[in-house]
């Protein structure tokens, strides 16, 4: 086993890999597919069943590692799974289940172009499958957009917290460029995995038998023939959207104290933002950034105080525009909104984004 | 069998009144000691939403049985189907998981290997598990998962109203094939349990009944064995049930019963497919 606070170059996804097994997950269950595969693949070398007590299967399909998702995390186990784009879709299936049982659960959403089986270079094209829920129902998942390896890292334990905290189903939605680049990550230490005393006494809503005969039975279902009490069960989880929207709102400012122009973009898209702004400001641009790291919840009132302020905003994403449509109604239009982006797999590049807002000229 | 003579009739205040007829007063009969058949424990006091004459209530009765009598319910995790036993953790107090339509065997996988100790199994009907999970049916017990799975092969979807599974017989109507299965339309009744028993991550596949007693007796010493292979990690075990649908076959509990021995058990014999006990 390796020390705590190692120090290693990583992948975006073997960071992942690693940072299940330090903080505490008790189970990864996946199915390969690229951009994705290294984290089953780096799971799988470091054997964390021998060390941890970490369980690592390989499923069938995606349709089934949600399914083991649902069940683990139902059973108060701290679970994850991890795919791309068209497997993601497949597992549509059962996070609404997920959603409306209060389960916890952690989906890694590694994207590719698409639609369809797409490419296998990086996108950002399943925003909207991850922010309005590609399944069926009225659900929310959070949602965290990791714009490095280190964040990568720090959100499985992020996620951890708040998947637990507040009972639901948490995604990464990472990316192809993300997930393969190298770069510096500090490991965190080791997190031992709960005892099942502690599962017991924390999770007292788990369907794993421990102390049924002092309790009534655990059950974990979606299904309520009385659609009075569906609508109840609803209303609740609505109740719980809104507290969520509340307080775990979060998002990074880069040079946003004085701009006139505003970019706004997750994950890759920001990082590669960054670089034309540094450029644009040497140009005498005066450009800021605001990157959403909660996708869902969104930065609604951030957007709409700095649009407030603001000349014009661009949104950049590696996509046709998705998050623009989030962007556009929470600023609501106190701005004139641009876009500038790529889709199928084609990354945009500082200069790009450089010459085209320099195009826009002054307002 | 304990006739009223021979019985124990202790603190019964007022016995000298039923002495005559030598008959006992309802404390009598309900003292542990004379007791001869009572609902299970496990089992709760609502009523159940089966139809008459279907065969999924036995099969509870007889896991929330085997279940008392092993005394492991606090180490029990059942997966449910979606199908007509979708219901079944109202009716068995034990800690449930409600799987969507087919994947209760991924469900069970990942629930047994999270908790090792436990007993995971699955109750699954013939669409769930020998149709739409017909891949994490077969992928399960070939990893050899070691969980046990009841299934309950009634020849038709029962819940969504009686029309044709995967092991409809030929011939047999249902609302989808209101003419018979053919085999040039539908293809043929599928046996999945032989397809299991081939697989090298079972350790026991058995076909059993629930249409006489003698069936039911037989078909509860099964679920027990497969229930202790799970428990011992023998490997995948698989419970076929050979079951009615008095509702689905738009027949009486009597017919259905009747119906099953004659044509249902023909095509699908009864007995191990496959037993190793080591
Ligand atoms: C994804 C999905 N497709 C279809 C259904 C509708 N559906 C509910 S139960 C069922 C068939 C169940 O038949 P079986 O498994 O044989 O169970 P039985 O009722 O006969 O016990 C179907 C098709 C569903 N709930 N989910
Ligand atoms: S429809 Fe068939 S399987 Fe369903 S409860 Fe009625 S008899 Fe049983
Ligand atoms: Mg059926």
């Amino acid at each position: 086993m390796q020390k705590d606070n190692d120090i290693l170059l990583l992948k975006g996804n073997e960071a992942i890999a690693h940072a299940a097994i330090r903080y505490g997950y008790d189970g990864f269950f996946g199915y390969p597919i690229t951009p994705q595969s290294e984290i089953l693949e780096t799971l799988a070398l470091l054997k964390p069943w021998e060390t941890t007590g970490m369980v690592v299967l390989q499923s069938e399909s995606e349709v089934a590692s949600i399914n083991m998702i649902y069940a683990g995390g139902g059973s108060g186990k701290c679970v994850l799974t991890s795919s791309s784009s068209v497997g993601v879709s497949l597992m549509q299936e059962v996070i609404p289940y997920m959603a409306i049982c209060e389960v916890p659960g952690l989906i890694v959403s590694v994207q590719r172009g698409g639609p369809g089986l797409g490419t296998i270079q990086p996108s950002q094209s399943d925003y909207r499958q991850a922010t309005c829920g590609g399944g069926n129902g009225d659900y929310h998942t959070i949602v965290l957009a990791p714009c490095s390896v280190q964040e990568s890292c720090n959100m499985v334990g992020l996620a951890k917290e708040l998947m637990m905290k507040w009972r639901t189903p948490v995604i990464i939605l990472s990316d192809g460029s993300i997930g393969q680049m190298m770069e510096k990550c500090i490991l965190p230490p080791y997190t031992p995995r709960r005892t099942d005393e502690e599962i017991r006494r924390q999770c007292p809503w788990a369907t794993n038998g421990l102390g049924l005969k002092g309790r009534k039975p655990n059950v974990m279902t979606s299904l309520e023939l009385d659609q009075a009490l569906m609508e109840k069960r609803n209303r609740e989880l609505q109740k719980k959207y809104a507290r969520i929207q509340q307080e775990e709102v979060r998002a990074e400012h880069y040079h946003t104290e004085d701009a006139e122009t505003l970019i706004v973009a997750f994950g890759s898209a920001a990082r590669i933002s960054m670089g034309a702004i540094d450029n644009l400001r040497q140009q005498g641009h005066k450009v800021g950034l605001l990157r959403p790291v909660t996708l869902w919840p969104f930065p609604e009132k951030e957007i709409l105080e700095l649009a407030s302020r603001m000349k014009r905003i661009v949104v950049v994403e590696l996509n046709e525009g998705q998050m623009l449509r989030d962007v556009q109604w929470a600023s609501q239009f106190r701005c004139p909104i641009e876009f500038i982006g790529h889709s199928g797999g084609v990354i945009i590049t500082p200069d790009e984004i450089t010459r085209k807002i320099s195009e826009m000229g002054k307002l | 069998m304990k006739t009223p003579s021979t019985l124990n009739t202790p603190n019964t205040p007022n016995n000298s009144e039923f002495s005559e007829y030598n008959l006992m007063d309802e404390k009598t009969i309900k003292s542990p000691q004379n007791i001869v058949y009572q609902k299970p424990r496990l089992m709760n006091d609502i009523p159940m939403h089966y139809c008459p004459g279907c065969g999924h209530s036995i099969v509870h009765k007889l896991v929330a049985e085997i279940l008392d009598e092993m005394g492991i319910e606090e180490k029990t995790i059942g997966v449910c189907p979606v199908g007509c036993a979708v219901f079944a953790y109202r009716y068995l107090d034990i800690d449930w998981i409600e799987a969507a339509h087919g994947r209760a065997p991924a469900c069970a996988s990942a629930l047994k290997r999270l908790w090792p100790e436990h007993l995971v199994f699955t109750y699954q009907g013939d669409g769930d598990l020998a149709c739409i999970g017909t891949g994490e049916t077969i992928q399960t017990l070939n990893r050899g998962e070691n969980i046990t799975v009841i299934f309950i092969n009634n020849a038709i979807y029962g819940m969504t109203g009686g029309q044709m599974a995967p092991t409809t017989l030929m011939g047999m109507k249902t609302s989808t094939c209101p003419y018979g299965r053919q085999a040039d339309l539908h293809g043929f009744p599928l046996k999945i349990s032989d397809i299991a028993a081939t697989l090298e991550g079972t350790c026991y596949v058995t076909r059993q009944a629930e249409n006489t007693v003698g069936n039911i007796a037989r078909a509860k010493k099964a679920i027990r064995q497969a229930f202790e292979n799970s428990l011992q990690g023998r490997g995948s075990s698989l419970v076929e049930i050979v079951s009615t649908c008095s509702a689905g076959w738009k027949m009486t509990p009597v017919q259905s019963n009747q119906w099953l021995a004659e044509n249902m058990l023909p095509y699908y014999p009864l007995g191990d497919l496959k037993n190793i006990k080591d």
